[in-house]
């Protein structure tokens, strides 16, 4: 069992298995290898929530010059600051306005569609099923059954007053 | 770009104050709904077929049908 050439195969199969394995687990072997793109969750982070009106950071926060030098006259009195300096002091502390963060998207149109298309792969499956791997079914479902369930149903009266039975003219001996 | 400050409090109070009215009666309109469409003429419904009762004549015509394990159709 452990031959030479079978210990051949099972270091190949072990070669090809670290070689074909996931990018994570490779990016835990061999650190700096590739570049990431992952944030780091363990620093505060920017988002746009609507339930989280104030992010755990500005959305900027390499400033440029002139980004610095707005950084510093928002220092003094508001007042002094003009309608487009204020919008653009908004922009770098924030991404989206509420409104944008609100704007309709159409993703129910993909998520409706998606499982509409779903539904009805289910029900190919579901009728392939039906044809290929049930079993047949218990004789009780066997109309000759089912009518005589349904006369020893009548016999018991279940149901007289307001279910089964009660549907059930036993003068003239037919439904009601 | 001076916009009206909005409102900050009482969101709660004003929004149980137009809703729990609402809520109060769509209950009791559906509690007395279905006492008038279902146990109002479920009990009558009762009523009706105990008057006219006959628990012999029911029990001969299921003795009759052979239902019975304990005591088998007269003809046996």
């Amino acid at each position: 069992m452990l031959s030479v050439g079978h210990m051949g195969t099972l270091l190949a199969r072990r070669a090809a298995a670290a070689l074909l394995s996931t990018g994570s687990a490779r990016m835990m072997a061999s650190h700096g290898h590739e570049v990431s793109q992952q944030t780091d969750m363990s620093l505060p982070m920017y988002w746009d929530r609507l339930d989280t009106p104030l992010p755990d950071k500005p959305h900027q926060e390499q400033l440029s010059a002139t980004d610095q030098a707005l950084k510093r006259k928002e220092t003094g009195p508001w007042t002094q600051l003009t309608k487009e300096e204020k919008i653009a002091l908004y922009r770098l502390m924030f991404d989206k306005t509420y409104a944008e963060m609100k704007k309709p998207t159409n993703e129910w149109k993909t998520v409706i569609g998606g499982i509409l298309f779903f539904i009805g792969l289910t029900g190919l499956v579901v009728l392939w099923q039906t044809h290929y791997v049930y079993p047949p079914a218990p004789r009780t479902f066997d109309p000759e059954w089912q009518a005589q369930q349904v006369k020893r149903m009548l016999d018991m009266r279940v149901g007289p007053v307001e279910g089964f039975s009660s549907k059930w003219d036993y003068e003239k001996g037919q439904w009601k | 770009m001076s916009l009206p400050k909005p409102v900050m409090r009482g969101l709660l109070g004003k929004r149980l104050r137009f809703h729990l009215p609402i809520a109060f009666t769509l209950s009791v309109i559906a509690a007395v709904a279905f006492k008038y469409a279902v146990t109002e003429p479920r009990k009558q419904a009762y009523a009706d077929f105990y008057k006219q009762y006959d628990a012999m004549k029911e029990f001969s015509a299921m003795r009759e049908a052979g239902v019975f394990e304990s005591v088998r159709p007269s003809g046996e």
